[in-house]
């Protein structure tokens, strides 16, 4: 999954191997031709301090299954649920980022698929940015059957781009380096049924106890949403 | 002389009246379940450059099995699979184009294919590139390649340590207490129940 076409052309190594990589931002080699992208992320360290003196809980993936994640979480004692949330989307809607998303079977029939758990089932949730995709109703939907299959006080992490008027953005594979610390690589580009300011994301998560936003340098704004 | 000769013919005799029964007598139970098992009638090579070892038995992609198996050697299945499959010693591949709607016990699992159901891989489970498994997984140690799906749960089990480490009372029970042992009369081919 991480041999897709690099649209956005925004990796720094892309070019060559020459020269410093910047700090924050640098490119490396996977076992191919595939370059990934590594980066820091508040988000996800805020995600882990919530949830790091437990062991033993149950965290769901919406990403793409990778062999880093599942071997973070689990090295750190969890069990790990994945659901490849947007291959579900496709398989469901259709690969057209223009589908009608708000059929009530269609939205019925994808919720069995994709998030189809026993209520209050998950202690975290690693949402990544497939929210995004969503039109309104789908959207709306999702968020309500997440807010069931999470136990109260659990957390999410979710991400949605910060720009106001993108006609496509890159979407990623998100790959857990270190607590702190998230390797991407860009699968290609899709456009994003909705895009949210901090106000919009307050009220679209408006059940949930708290959310908090961390922003950061490639305008994807990182959100912790606590149940 | 005389004597000797009357003594051997009479067996002979009453050897050769009861010949109604067609079938030989030993080897009856392995060679029914030959007849039964759906061995691939493809080469074998074809198969062996996904990683079948020599000494596997094999189902042809255009073999379907509805049921239980349980083997006592390693397996390859490219063809399609419903029911249950157990290799509790050994390696379970499942090819390209094998589809498994089947809950899975294995030492070894690698998914090239299609898997839907639980596995318990009792060491590890490797799930390649283009696979795609839909079910919860059991395991000691996983490998998911980049490309492949998968939709379930992860459950890391680590390894027991071994009963043989333990210290045994003096006085031990006359029944012994290793692992199970599946008691299955097939002595390496794959064993098909329905």
């Amino acid at each position: 999954m991480l041999r897709g076409p690099r649209a956005g052309g925004t990796a720094p190594g892309g070019a060559g191997k020459q020269g410093p990589p910047p700090r924050a931002l640098f490119a490396s080699k996977s076992s191919g031709e595939a370059v990934l992208l590594e980066r820091p992320s508040r988000g996800l360290e805020e995600f882990f301090r919530n949830i790091r003196d437990t062991s033993g809980l149950t965290i769901l993936d919406l990403g793409v299954a990778t062999q880093q994640n599942v071997t973070f979480i689990t090295n750190l004692g969890h069990r790990l649920y994945a659901a490849d949330f947007l291959q579900i989307l496709n398989d469901t809607f259709g690969l057209d980022d223009t589908v009608d998303q708000s059929n009530p079977g269609q939205i019925e029939y994808f919720l069995k698929q994709a998030l189809d758990y026993p209520e209050g089932h998950f202690d975290a949730v690693l949402i990544w940015d497939v929210l995004e995709y969503l039109t309104p109703a789908l959207l709306n939907a999702v968020v309500e059957r997440l807010h069931k299959i999470v136990r109260p006080k659990s957390y999410m992490l979710a991400f949605f781009h910060a720009d106001n008027k993108v006609e496509a953005v890159p979407f990623y594979t998100f790959r857990i380096q270190q607590l702190d610390t998230l390797q991407v690589a860009q699968q290609g580009q899709r456009r994003p049924a909705q895009l949210f300011n901090n106000r919009g994301l307050e009220k679209l998560f408006g059940k949930f106890e708290s959310v908090k936003f961390f922003l950061t340098r490639e305008r994807l704004r990182e959100v912790i949403i606590k149940a | 002389m005389w004597n000797k000769r009357r003594d051997e013919e009479p067996p002979k005799q009453t050897y050769a009246p009861p010949p109604p029964s067609p079938a030989p007598v030993a080897p009856s139970p392995v060679e029914t379940k030959k007849e039964i098992t759906p061995v691939s009638s493809m080469p074998i090579g074809k198969f062996e450059p996904q990683g079948s070892s020599a000494s596997s038995a094999s189902i042809g992609k255009a073999v379907k099995v509805v049921g239980q198996i349980y083997s006592r050697e390693d397996l390859y299945v490219d063809g399609e699979i419903e029911g249950t499959v157990e290799a509790l010693e050994h390696k379970l591949t499942i090819g390209p184009n094998g589809v498994v709607r089947a809950g899975v016990k294995a030492r070894e699992v690698v998914a090239l294919g299609t898997i839907q159901g639980n596995v318990e891989a009792h060491e590890k489970i490797e799930i390649r590139k283009d696979a795609k498994l839909v079910g919860d997984i059991r395991t000691a140690r996983i490998i998911i390649e980049d490309g492949a799906y998968f939709k379930g749960s992860i459950d890391i089990v680590k390894p027991e340590p071994k009963a043989a480490a333990k210290p045994v009372p003096a006085a031990a029970p006359a029944v012994p207490s290793g692992p199970p042992i599946v008691a299955h009369a097939s002595a390496g081919a794959p064993e098909i129940k329905r």
